[in-house]
């Protein structure tokens, strides 16, 4: 893409992101949107990041991370205490305070540079020993890793311990949180599109092959590592600071990891709109059915352990595959039948033939 | 020095019910190069099955030996079955998919028996009647129970007969033979599917019995005690070298050892993290574990 078409496009999304902003968070005038509509708007944006980044490592390198909340974890406390320590300090440089004036847009930028840092470098931290070894191991370290952060934040008391990060401040908006996701998609469809991509689909395919054409394959599945564990921290970093939502060890456990996972399985594992699919249903769907939560607390977990299971055995490419769905798909879709498709192909073959 | 002793002796304990955990791990993972992530909980439902049978022979209040020999062997047999169909139903069917996808499964198997044990059995702990009346032994200044005595005990006549079954017995060898090389095993004329059912049975009995002796030392049962157990039981595995016998129970004594050696120390509260530090660290230095072979990987 030229230059030119790409500062049109960044311009363009900001200037989109911008509008969106002031529509969820303050409203035109008496349009409004009911504030727990727009919460689950900003979970479903949260949740898009996770799952996208997710499926980089999990769908596009064929490896199997199930300690994903452990790395927003790590992103979300090391943000959150950036803004909460040092956020008057960095807003000033600007002029107004972490929550408002041209200061606070600086200490969003820095809470969310802090917060991939902390969360790459973890992933650094764990990927090397694990992606020297076969898919299994990354599994249990990547579990176990949640874990030891999960012992290490009760630990720290400038962090709140076991109570949580109280003194969180809510900077969180919905420019950054869908900011932040079409930064994860456009960086995981780049990688997928490029030649970093093929190399990580060669390991999927066959490890053994790929090392064997000259891939370094733990080098490649390392860098994919740090990058999905970067972007999941950046998630962590927004969902620790929205609204009055402490930062809670018993937040981000095990079971997030496991939302996350079924979020891009059930989209189809390896597609970024399946992934995109997928944290957009599995948010909005527990509120639907939170009354039937209510009277039958513990089912809907329940539920997505047999979801999981019988998608495994009866489709385990979940719903789109490896497919995208695109713009180009859908007219082509549309178009199926009339005549125009099967004409066009027909005479590529006889041109080919 | 006695304060060390005592240590020992209840790292040994501790130590013992992970190594009857990391049993199974080891052998399903022998045979189908599988982590069967649902262990830990089938030594969970071990557990409450137990609970179940002693209220149903009224052991509760009044404590007898034979009544809790009945009620191990009970729950030993209810898991066996248990592992049994878990692998009829869950595994079987994508025994042939992309390992991720079986791995996956058992995440869905693992996370259906915790959620459904909490609707099941509710999320609050029970606690487990006491089977056998708590004594005291005093040795030279170091105590242990006779519940601890207990679980050493029988972790040790397992492991022996564990020994025996694989290496003396026609399904022993069977199971060997599978673990070598399934699809050779199968020309051979073994009857594979068997022989996994068996080791799927084989393994839960044993979390089964490692669960009700757990109650009977520390009664206070719950849904999710096998999550963290069952973890720390793999991390076992993997320390003694995944897929060797002696070296899971090897593995197993040594994390409970680490584990109630850090107790003793002000890092009381990194309890939990030691295992996984463990495991990242036999990661880096020695991937095949302690008693494992590294194996050349083949095309």
């Amino acid at each position: 893409m030229p230059v030119g078409r790409k500062l049109f496009f960044i311009t363009l999304a900001i200037v989109a992101l911008a509008v969106l902003d002031q529509l969820f968070e303050r409203g035109f005038g008496d349009l409004r949107i009911n504030p727990y509509y727009a919460r689950i708007v900003s979970l479903a944006g949260i949740n898009i990041t996770l799952a996208v980044s997710l499926t980089l490592i999990n769908g596009l390198a064929g490896q199997f991370s199930i300690g994903h909340a452990g790395f927003m974890a790590v992103g979300g406390y090391a943000g959150t205490y950036l803004t909460v320590y040092h956020g008057a300090a960095i807003a000033s440089f600007l002029g107004g305070t972490p929550l408002e004036g041209p200061g606070s847009v600086l200490v969003m930028i820095a809470s969310l540079a802090v917060a991939a840092c902390a969360a790459g470098l973890a992933g650094l931290v764990v990927g090397i020993p694990s992606l020297r070894l076969r898919g299994d191991y990354l599994a249990i370290v990547t579990l176990g890793f949640g874990e030891i952060i999960r012992v290490i934040i009760l630990n720290i008391p400038a962090v709140g311990g076991a109570t949580g990060f109280t003194a969180a401040l809510p900077i969180t908006s919905f420019f950054w949180i869908f900011g932040v996701a079409l930064l994860t998609i456009v960086v995981v469809r780049n990688i997928a599109t490029s030649t970093f991509g093929r190399a990580l689909g060669a390991i999927r395919t066959d490890e053994i092959a790929a090392e064997a054409m000259g891939i370094q394959t733990t080098r490649y599945k390392v860098v994919a590592f740090v990058i999905s564990s970067a972007l999941a921290g950046m998630a962590g970093a927004l969902w620790g600071q929205l609204f009055a939502n402490p930062l809670n060890p018993q937040n981000l456990n095990f079971v997030k990891s496991i939302e996350v996972i079924i979020m891009i399985v059930l989209g189809g594992l390896g597609s970024i709109t399946g992934a995109v699919l997928g944290a957009t249903t599995l948010t909005v769907l527990p509120e639907a059915l939170r009354t039937f939560d209510q009277q039958f607390p513990g089912l809907r977990m329940v539920l997505y352990a047999l979801l999981l299971i019988l998608l495994m055995i009866y489709r385990p490419q979940g719903i789109m595959g490896r497919r995208e769905l695109s713009f180009a798909w859908l007219r082509r879709s549309t178009r199926d039948d009339g005549p125009a498709a099967p004409a066009a192909g027909a005479g590529k073959d006889a041109a080919d033939g | 020095m006695e304060t060390l002793l005592q240590q020992i002796i209840n790292g040994l304990s501790l130590g013992a019910i992970y190594a009857l955990i990391a049993l199974g791990y080891t052998m399903v993972y022998g045979v189908l190069r599988l982590i069967n992530f649902a262990h830990g909980d089938v030594y969970m439902l071990g557990a409450f099955s137990g609970y179940y049978l002693a209220h149903a022979l009224g052991l509760d209040g009044n404590p007898s030996v034979p009544g809790a020999i009945v009620v191990t062997i009970g729950a030993m047999a209810i898991c066996a079955v248990v592992g049994m169909l878990i692998e009829r139903f869950a595994y079987k069917p994508v025994r042939h998919h992309p390992r991720l996808t079986a791995l996956i499964t058992a995440i869905g198997v693992s996370l259906l028996l915790e959620y459904g044990g909490q609707v099941v059995f509710g999320a609050t702990p029970r606690f487990f009647p006491q089977m056998i009346e708590s004594r005291t032994y005093a040795l030279g200044g170091v105590q242990i129970t006779n519940q601890n005595l207990l679980i050493i005990l029988v972790a040790v006549v397992v492991m022996f007969g564990l020994e025996f079954i694989v290496h003396r017995t026609r399904i022993g060898k069977a199971m060997r033979a599978t673990s070598y090389n399934l699809q050779v095993a199968k020309l051979m004329g073994i009857n594979t599917d068997r022989v996994i059912a068996f080791t799927f049975a084989l393994g839960s009995a044993l979390a089964a019995a490692g669960g009700v002796l757990v109650a009977l030392a520390i009664p206070r049962i719950d849904p999710l005690m096998g999550l963290m157990t069952g973890l720390k039981a793999f991390v076992a595995a993997v320390l003694g070298g995944i897929g060797s016998i002696p070296g899971a129970m090897v593995g197993g004594v040594l994390i409970g050892l680490m584990e109630t050696g850090l107790s003793a120390t002000a890092y009381s509260t990194y309890r939990d993290a030691v295992a996984f530090g463990v495991l990242i660290l036999i990661l880096v230095v020695r991937p095949a574990g302690i008693f494992g072979s590294t194996a050349v990987e083949k095309v």
